[in-house]
C-alpha cells in the first residue's frame, strides 16, 4: 500500500476531538479516590522575616494536615538555576516577596480547609522593601556583548540618537490555572523500596518537576514519577512554576498518607505565579547622514522579582536580540537583571526578546525620523543578510529571511484601505524582528535531548518523548514526522504518555525548540527503525539524542559565537484606530509575514502566529498590572483584562518557507516569534495616527491621552 | 465560602416576610455580583442567608402601560435586550444592558440587582438617572434621583424590596461607556445624557452614580461649552485599579462634548 506523506498538510489534531467535546481530562477533572484538598498559606508582607507561626488552639488540628519547612525531607529549595528559592519560608527565614509560600494545609473538604486557614497566624518582622529598578542593588546576572569598538571610539558618526523605553509586567493567562495531584505510593511490606510519589499535573516540562521533586523530597529517580495531564496552555507559565506546586502537593500527600489535590483558583494563580519581566532599555545609536548604521550602545535592566527563577536565561535572550535584526559593526550591550521585593518573574513566550526588540524596533523609527528617511528604507539598509554577522559575531550562513518577510508583508498590506471617523485617527506601523530557535548558545549541547521510538509487534509504532502538548501541536506534528519517515499511515503511530517512568528526557517544551530540535530526533529514530525493519522483526526500540553539529561554536565566557542554531523572522504591519475623545487604541488590521522555514502543519502554524499576535496586542495595549505594596492590584479576571474576540484585529498571516538545513523538512521554531513584532508596530502606528511617540507599554488610553495633551 | 442559608420564596409577599424576619439576610437577584463577593469573602457584613428573588414571576417582564415602560426587578438583561417595547422606548437602556458582562452575565443580571448593589460603576444606573426612572418597591415609589445616598448605599429600608423600575416614554437619551476593552469590562467612565429635559448622568466618577447638576444648568441654557466646563466640578473621580482621576475627568469632559455635539447635529 502506498501511503502519502502528511507533511505540510493540516491533518486533524491528535487531541483535538477530545478537547472540543469535553472528553479531555485536565488535572482538576481527574477523580482520585480518598484525595484531600490542599492549600498554600502565603506571606502578606513584601519583605522581612517570619517571627512566628501560630496555630490557634481553638481549632482541632487533628482534622487537617499541616506542613511547614520542618517537614521537608530533602533540601528546602526549588531546584532550577540558583538555589535561592525555598519550597517554604521557615520561621526566622527571609521573606522576599508577597504571596511567598510559608505553610501548607490539607483537609478532607474545602470548608474544613478554609476554617483551618483562618486559624493560622503568621507574625513578621517587616523590612523596607525595594521596588524601583533604579534603587535595586542586588543583581541576579549580567551579560556584556561586545562587537567592534566602544561607542565613543567609532569614527564617522554624524548623528547620535538616544532614547529610553519601558515595558510592563504581563500574565501568561493560560486558560487552566496551575494544579497538581500528588499520589503517595503505598508501602509494599517489609523490605520493599522506600515509598515514592506520583505527580499528575498541568505542566510543560515533566523532567524539571522530576528533578525538583527528587531534591526537595530526597527521592531517587524511580521514586519520583511525573505525569502530564491534558494541559490547558502554558506560554512559559508552566515551565518552572509547576515544580513549586508539585513539591507542595507531594509534601502534603506524604504527610497525609493519601493523595492531595493542590489546584489554584484564578485569583491565587494571578496573585502568586510568575509574570513577564518588566524592564527599562536605553539605546544610543550612531549613524551617518545617509543612514549607514555605525554603532549601537544598549543598556537593559530587567526586574527579576524576589527570586532568581529563570531570570539569567531570560536576560541572555533579551541581550542577544537587543540589536534587532540588523547588521552593525560596533555593538555594546550591557544587560543586567536585578532583584526587587515583588513576586518572581519567569518564563513567558518570547523570553526577554519581546522586551528588547520593542526598544530596538522603535529605535529604528526614531533614527529614521531624525534622518528624515522612511523607516522601511532604513530597515532595508540595516537588515541582516546572508553572510552578515550578528552582535555576538555569528555569521549567518543560511535561511536569513529578513528581506523575504519584509517584502511579503508590504505586498500583503498594500490593499488595506485608510479611513477615519470624526474623532478617530488611523495610523499604520511596521516592525521587523528575528527570534533564535532552540536553546541559547551551548544549551542544546548540554541538554542532549533524548527521544525513543518503538516498533511494536502489531505493526504500530510508539514515540516516547517528554515533549508535551500544551496546545501548540506537539502530538500531531511528531506523528506526522514519524509516519512520513516510516512510510506508514498516521493511524499506525502514537505517543506514549508524558510520564517520566516511561519516556526519556527530551528536554523542556520551551524555547521554540520542540518541532525543530526534538522533531528532528523523531525523524532520525523513525528512519533507523525503518532501516532495521528491513533485517529485523518488531519489537524494536531505538533511542536518539541531540548531537550538536561541529559547525556551531559558542563561547559562554566572551558571549561570542553562534548564539542560536538558526533564526526565524517576521515582519508585522499594524493598523490602528485611535479615539481622540478617549485615547482608546483599537488595532483593526494586522498583517504578519513569518519565515518559519517550513510549515509542517499550516493551520497550526497560523494558529500559533495568530494566538501569539493577539497575546502581543494585549501586552502592547491593555494588559496592565498596577502594583500596590509589592502586590499586584490586577489579581482577578475582573481587573486583569486581555483582548476579547471583539478586541482582536483582523489578522492576515503569510507563511514564508525559507528552509533550514537541519530542521525537519526545513522547519524552524516559531512558537515565540509572534510575540516580538506587534508591540513596536502598534506604537509606531499610534505615532502615525496622532504624531505622539510613546516610550512605554501598555499604550493604555490614560497614557495615550496624556501624551496627546502634553504635545 | 461559609455556610449560608438559601431561601427561595414563592411570591413577593412571602419574600418580604422572610426578608423582615431572617437575620443577616441578603436578597439575590441574579447573583452576578453577590456570588463573586460571597466567594471572595468581601461581603460585609457576611450574610447568613440569601433570599433568591430571581425566579419570582411577579418580578419578571417588560410591560408598556400608558406613558411608562415597567421592567420587573428580576427581569434579566437578556429579556430587556430582546424586548421590542424596550428597544423602541428606551434604546439607551438596551444599549447599556448590552455592554454588561458576557451573555451568561446578561442571562442572570437584573436591574433590581444593579440598583440594590448600587455600585458607582453600575452600567445601567446613569441611564436610569437620565430617564428619571422610578424605583418601585413593595411599599412605595422612589425617584431614582433620591435612590443613591452613599457608597453602595441606597434609600431602601432594611426590609424593603425592589419590585420594578418605571421609565417614561419618548425621551431621547444617549449612552456611552468607556472601558478597558471592547466587551466584558467594568467602566472607567459611563455617561447617559438627555437633551430635553437636560440630564447628564455619570458613573465611575464618584462614590455614587450621579447627576451633574452644574452641567445640567448650563445645558438648560444651551451652553454646551459651559456644560463641558462645569461637569469637571460635578464629579469626584479617584485613582483606582481601572483608571486615574485625571483620565476620568478629561474623558468625562471629552465624551460629554461629543455627545452634546451629536445632539446639536441631530
Amino acid at each position: 500500500m502506498v501511503t502519502t506523506s502528511t507533511i505540510g498538510r493540516s491533518v486533524p489534531r491528535r487531541e483535538g476531538a477530545a478537547k472540543v467535546t469535553g472528553a479531555a481530562l485536565y488535572t482538576d477533572d481527574l477523580v482520585v479516590a480518598d484525595a484531600w484538598y490542599g492549600q498554600t498559606v502565603r506571606s502578606t508582607i513584601p519583605r522581612g522575616r517570619i517571627r512566628s507561626i501560630t496555630l490557634d488552639p481553638e481549632f482541632d488540628w487533628e482534622r487537617v494536615v499541616v506542613v511547614t519547612a520542618d517537614d521537608i525531607p530533602g533540601e528546602n529549595v526549588v531546584h532550577l538555576i540558583r538555589d535561592d528559592q525555598p519550597v517554604l519560608a521557615r520561621v526566622g527565614g527571609e521573606i522576599r516577596h508577597r504571596e511567598e509560600p510559608i505553610l501548607l494545609l490539607a483537609a478532607p473538604d474545602r470548608n474544613t480547609l478554609e476554617e483551618a486557614v483562618r486559624h493560622v497566624r503568621i507574625d513578621y518582622d517587616p523590612a523596607e522593601p525595594v521596588y524601583a529598578l533604579e534603587e535595586a542593588t542586588e543583581v541576579y546576572s549580567t551579560i556584556n556583548i561586545r562587537k567592534g569598538k566602544d561607542f565613543e571610539d567609532v569614527e564617522g558618526v554624524e548623528l547620535v540618537v538616544e532614547r529610553s523605553f519601558r515595558v510592563g509586567l504581563q500574565e501568561q493567562l493560560y486558560i487552566e490555572p496551575q494544579g497538581a495531584i500528588a499520589i503517595p505510593w503505598r508501602e509494599r511490606g517489609a523490605g520493599s523500596r522506600e515509598p515514592g510519589v506520583t505527580i499528575i499535573g498541568s505542566l510543560q516540562c515533566p523532567y524539571y518537576v522530576h528533578r525538583a521533586l527528587k531534591r526537595a523530597l530526597k527521592l531517587t529517580d524511580e521514586q519520583a514519577v511525573v505525569v502530564q495531564a491534558e494541559t490547558g496552555g502554558g506560554f512559559g507559565g508552566k515551565e518552572e512554576y509547576p515544580s513549586m506546586v508539585a513539591i507542595h502537593a507531594a509534601l502534603l500527600a506524604r504527610k497525609a498518607g493519601r493523595p492531595v489535590r493542590l489546584i489554584y483558583d484564578r485569583h491565587e494563580d494571578l496573585a502568586a505565579t510568575t509574570k513577564r519581566h518588566p524592564g527599562v532599555i536605553r539605546h544610543r545609536t550612531g549613524v551617518k547622514k545617509d543612514g549607514t548604521l555605525l554603532s549601537q550602545d544598549i543598556e537593559i535592566v530587567l526586574d527579576g522579582g524576589g527570586y532568581c527563577t529563570l531570570t539569567p536565561v531570560v536576560l541572555s535572550r533579551a541581550a542577544i536580540h537587543a540589536t534587532g535584526p540588523y547588521s552593525c559593526p560596533n555593538v555594546r550591550i550591557h544587560a543586567r537583571a536585578v532583584a526587587t521585593n515583588t513576586p518572581p518573574n519567569g518564563a513567558f513566550r518570547g523570553f526577554g526578546a519581546p522586551q528588547s526588540l520593542f526598544a530596538a524596533e522603535l529605535m529604528v523609527e526614531h533614527v529614521a525620523e531624525r534622518l528624515g528617511m522612511s523607516s522601511v528604507d532604513l530597515r532595508r539598509k540595516w537588515m541582516l543578510r546572508l553572510g552578515d554577522t550578528t552582535a555576538t559575531g555569528q555569521t549567518l550562513t543560511e535561511s536569513v529571511g529578513a528581506e523575504l518577510v519584509l517584502d511579503a508583508a508590504l505586498k500583503a498590506a498594500s490593499a488595506v484601505g485608510r479611513s477615519g471617523g470624526r474623532a478617530v485617527k488611523r495610523g499604520r506601523g511596521l516592525s521587523l524582528v528575528f527570534h533564535g530557535s532552540g536553546f541559547t548558545g551551548s544549551g542544546e549541547k548540554k541538554l542532549q535531548g533524548t527521544l525513543a521510538m518503538e516498533a511494536l509487534a502489531d505493526g504500530t509504532f510508539r514515540i516516547l518523548t517528554a515533549s508535551t502538548e500544551i496546545g501548540q501541536g506537539t502530538k500531531t506534528i511528531f506523528c506526522q514526522l514519524a509516519a512520513d519517515a516510516l512510510g506508514v499511515g498516521l493511524d499506525k503511530v502514537d505517543l506514549a504518555p508524558q510520564d517520566t517512568s516511561l519516556v526519556p528526557d527530551s528536554g523542556p517544551t520551551v524555547a521554540s525548540r520542540t518541532a525543530m530540535i526534538v522533531g528532528r530526533l523523531v525523524q532520525e529514530a523513525a528512519t533507523e527503525i525503518k532501516d532495521r525493519l528491513q533485517r529485523e522483526r518488531a519489537p524494536i526500540k531505538v533511542q536518539k539524542s541531540y548531537v550538536q553539529p561541529d559547525s556551531i561554536h559558542w563561547d559562554e565566557t566572551t558571549y561570542t559565537g553562534d548564539a542560536y542554531p538558526i533564526y526565524a523572522w517576521a515582519c508585522t504591519i499594524a493598523d490602528v484606530d485611535v479615539d481622540m475623545t478617549t485615547g482608546e487604541v483599537r488595532v483593526t488590521d494586522l498583517v504578519t509575514a513569518v519565515d518559519c522555514g517550513k510549515a509542517l502543519h499550516p493551520v497550526m502554524a497560523e494558529g500559533q502566529i495568530e494566538g501569539g499576535t493577539l497575546q502581543a496586542v494585549g501586552w502592547a495595549t491593555i494588559e496592565e498590572i498596577k502594583m500596590k505594596d509589592g502586590g499586584y492590584q490586577n489579581d482577578r479576571l475582573a481587573t486583569y483584562l486581555i483582548p476579547t474576540a471583539l478586541d482582536a484585529p483582523r489578522i492576515k498571516t503569510i507563511l514564508v518557507e525559507n528552509p533550514y538545513s537541519r530542521g525537519p523538512f526545513g522547519a524552524k521554531g516559531i512558537g515565540e516569534l509572534p510575540m516580538d513584532g506587534p508591540a513596536p508596530a502598534i506604537i509606531a502606528a499610534i505615532h502615525d495616527a496622532t504624531g505622539v511617540w510613546l516610550d512605554e507599554i501598555p499604550a493604555t488610553p490614560e497614557r495615550v491621552l496624556a501624551a496627546c495633551a502634553s504635545r | 465560602m461559609r455556610d449560608v442559608t438559601y431561601l427561595r420564596p414563592g411570591n413577593v409577599r412571602d419574600a418580604v416576610q422572610l426578608y423582615r424576619t431572617t437575620p443577616g439576610c441578603r436578597p439575590l437577584a441574579g447573583g452576578t455580583d453577590l456570588m463573586v463577593m460571597l466567594h471572595a469573602g468581601t461581603l460585609r457584613p457576611a450574610p447568613r442567608a440569601v433570599l433568591d428573588l430571581w425566579s419570582l414571576p411577579e418580578l419578571k417582564g417588560v410591560r408598556r402601560a400608558n406613558d411608562v415602560l415597567e421592567i420587573g426587578a428580576a427581569e434579566p438583561y437578556t429579556g430587556i435586550i430582546g424586548s421590542r417595547d424596550a428597544q423602541e422606548s428606551v434604546p439607551a437602556l438596551v444599549a447599556a444592558a448590552r455592554t454588561i458582562g458576557a451573555a451568561q452575565i446578561q442571562n442572570r443580571g437584573t436591574l433590581g440587582g444593579n440598583l440594590a448593589n448600587a455600585s458607582p460603576a453600575g452600567d445601567t444606573l446613569p441611564v436610569l438617572l437620565a430617564y428619571d426612572a422610578v424605583v418601585v418597591t413593595d411599599r412605595r415609589s422612589i425617584p431614582i434621583d433620591e435612590f443613591f445616598v452613599g457608597y453602595r448605599k441606597t434609600a431602601l429600608a432594611d426590609d424593603e424590596l425592589i419590585t420594578a423600575v418605571r421609565l417614561p416614554l419618548g425621551r431621547d437619551v444617549v449612552f456611552r461607556k468607556v472601558g478597558t476593552r471592547a466587551a466584558q469590562a467594568i467602566s472607567k467612565v459611563v455617561l447617559a445624557v438627555s437633551r430635553e429635559p437636560a440630564r447628564i448622568a455619570i458613573g465611575s466618577v464618584a462614590e455614587i452614580p450621579l447627576r451633574a447638576r452644574r452641567a445640567e444648568v448650563a445645558l438648560e441654557r444651551n451652553d454646551i461649552a459651559g456644560a463641558v466646563a462645569a461637569v469637571a466640578d460635578d464629579i469626584r473621580p479617584i485613582d483606582d485599579v481601572r483608571s486615574t482621576a485625571a483620565y476620568r475627568r478629561q474623558v468625562t469632559q471629552n465624551v460629554l462634548r461629543e455627545l452634546l455635539d451629536a445632539f446639536a447635529r441631530g
